[in-house]
């Protein structure tokens, strides 16, 4: 029978209360969303906070909407409502085929947005995601709101720039002309973590036989790369023709930029064949979208 | 801490500790043991039940995240003693064996059906592809929810 420790619980009423319950109990306080990361952590006695602080009932923090050329997701959003999320799947597809792969619909229920990103598991998918679509990572702390790019978020595994007195509050979406985007896992089975996953975010400038890749984001989740970023194959690609061979050049530069490591989900090679693949092949997706030919 | 919810319409409050599951609150402190502890690790889905609209693994929700929620459990399918029809069609359907991941099984298919009342075998899969029958009984639970679907009205013209 696993159960947390005996821990301490106050359900925060606003987010001035919730930062100043993290200010008082420094880093003894934990954020409780979801609970679907922490509370196994607790179990297994990997965290033992002395304080809960419930923020399950800001409802404010909930929000997925578009204000000017910015979509914003709150970082109390579930992750079943980003999926049936019309407005982030109009926008930015790559969320949606990512949380079609994200645990299961149940646990897809009750997780959320923010506490993905916050865990910060080198595996995790939602952080590569963000990481593709250049996103802005909104944090509130004591001294006010500060603003961090999605690829300076993570600073390690399970590590963020997020300070004990500060809570991640939305993520903000640059929405530009041009866009498409996918994600594509690889798990071995339905709901698991990935081997090894790829996303890409394109913005086509020009028209017809003269398109040209204005830029790109790849992110890469499993497999080691840096801030969850394909920077080298991103520059390779950027001001360049989509098409197949740049792709699939751009596939080979992401699997040797990466660093994945040989675990239970597979060996190192499997996993840079992997990226090299899955890379080449979100990105046609990607473009295909951006160009309107596919859904 | 105090502790005041709704369970399958019922008012209930309690004093417990915060770290106290919400799957054990149900079984061990209201007597509801319809749910069922299973994996602990929110694998296995036998403990899903309703915190409000929709279907979570209890083992993986602490008890006082309920508070002043609503919490719908197996216990509250049958209404009136009629049972509901996704427990109809299991019976039907002899949509379980040993029976032990039937009360989450039961709990999404009927989340299922609210939301969409016609789906295909992908979808119920779908549904309940965080939920482990260890007695591997997957094809008979896809068509004991159908069955459900055609009583609840489906695509079934016959249906009642």
């Amino acid at each position: 029978m696993q159960v947390p420790a005996d821990v301490d619980y106050e359900k925060a009423t606003s987010v001035t209360h919730a930062l100043a319950l993290l200010d008082r109990y420094g880093a003894e306080a934990k954020l409780l969303a979801g609970g679907h990361s922490l509370i196994p952590m607790m179990k297994l006695r990997l965290a033992r906070p002395e304080l809960l602080v419930d923020i399950n009932g800001l409802s404010d923090l909930g929000h997925i909407t578009r204000a000017g050329e910015v979509l914003r997701i709150g970082t109390l959003t579930r992750h079943a409502q980003l999926l049936e999320s019309e407005l982030a799947g109009e926008h930015f597809a790559i969320m949606h085929d990512a949380e079609r792969v994200i645990a299961d619909p149940i646990v897809r229920n009750w997780g959320t947005v923010g506490g993905s990103l916050c865990q910060a598991d080198p595996s995790e998918d939602l952080s590569a995601a963000f990481a593709a679509m250049k996103g802005t990572m909104v944090i509130q702390g004591p001294g006010g709101i500060r603003e961090v790019s999605a690829r300076a978020f993570h600073t390690g595994p399970y590590e963020t720039v997020v300070g004990p007195s500060e809570l991640l509050t939305e993520i903000k979406l640059p929405i530009r002309p041009g866009g498409g985007s996918g994600y594509l896992k690889v798990a071995r089975r339905t709901g698991d973590w990935p081997v090894g996953a790829a996303g890409a975010a394109v913005w086509l400038a020009g028209a017809g036989g003269k398109r040209s890749i204005a830029d790109v984001g790849i992110g890469l989740t499993a497999v080691g790369a840096t801030h969850f970023v394909a920077a080298e194959a991103e520059e390779f690609l950027r001001g360049r023709r989509p098409d197949e061979e740049n792709l699939a050049r751009a596939g080979e530069i992401a699997a040797e930029h990466c660093r994945p490591v040989s675990d239970q989900r597979g060996p190192a090679d499997y996993k840079r064949h992997l990226v090299q693949e899955l890379t080449t092949r979100v990105l046609r997706v990607a473009i295909s979208r951006a160009q309107g030919l596919a859904s | 801490m105090k502790l005041t919810l709704i369970v399958n319409g019922r008012e209930y409050s309690r004093t417990v500790e915060p770290r106290l599951l919400l799957i054990h609150f149900l079984r061990d402190e209201l007597g509801l043991t319809g749910s069922h502890w299973g994996c602990d690790t929110s694998n296995c889905g036998a403990c899903v039940v309703w915190l409000d609209e929709t279907p979570v693994k209890s083992c993986t929700v602490l008890a006082v995240m309920a508070d002043g929620r609503r919490v719908a459990t197996v216990e509250g399918l049958a209404r009136g003693g009629v049972l509901d029809p996704v427990q109809e069609g299991f019976a039907a359907c002899h949509g379980l064996q040993c029976g032990f991941c039937t009360p989450g099984m039961l709990m999404t298919a009927r989340w299922l059906l609210d939301r969409n009342p016609d789906p295909t075998p992908a979808e119920i899969r779908e549904a309940i592809s965080g939920q482990i029958c260890r007695c591997t009984g997957y094809e008979n639970i896809v068509r004991s929810v159908l069955w459900a679907a055609k009583q609840d009205g489906g695509d079934d013209d016959s249906a009642p």
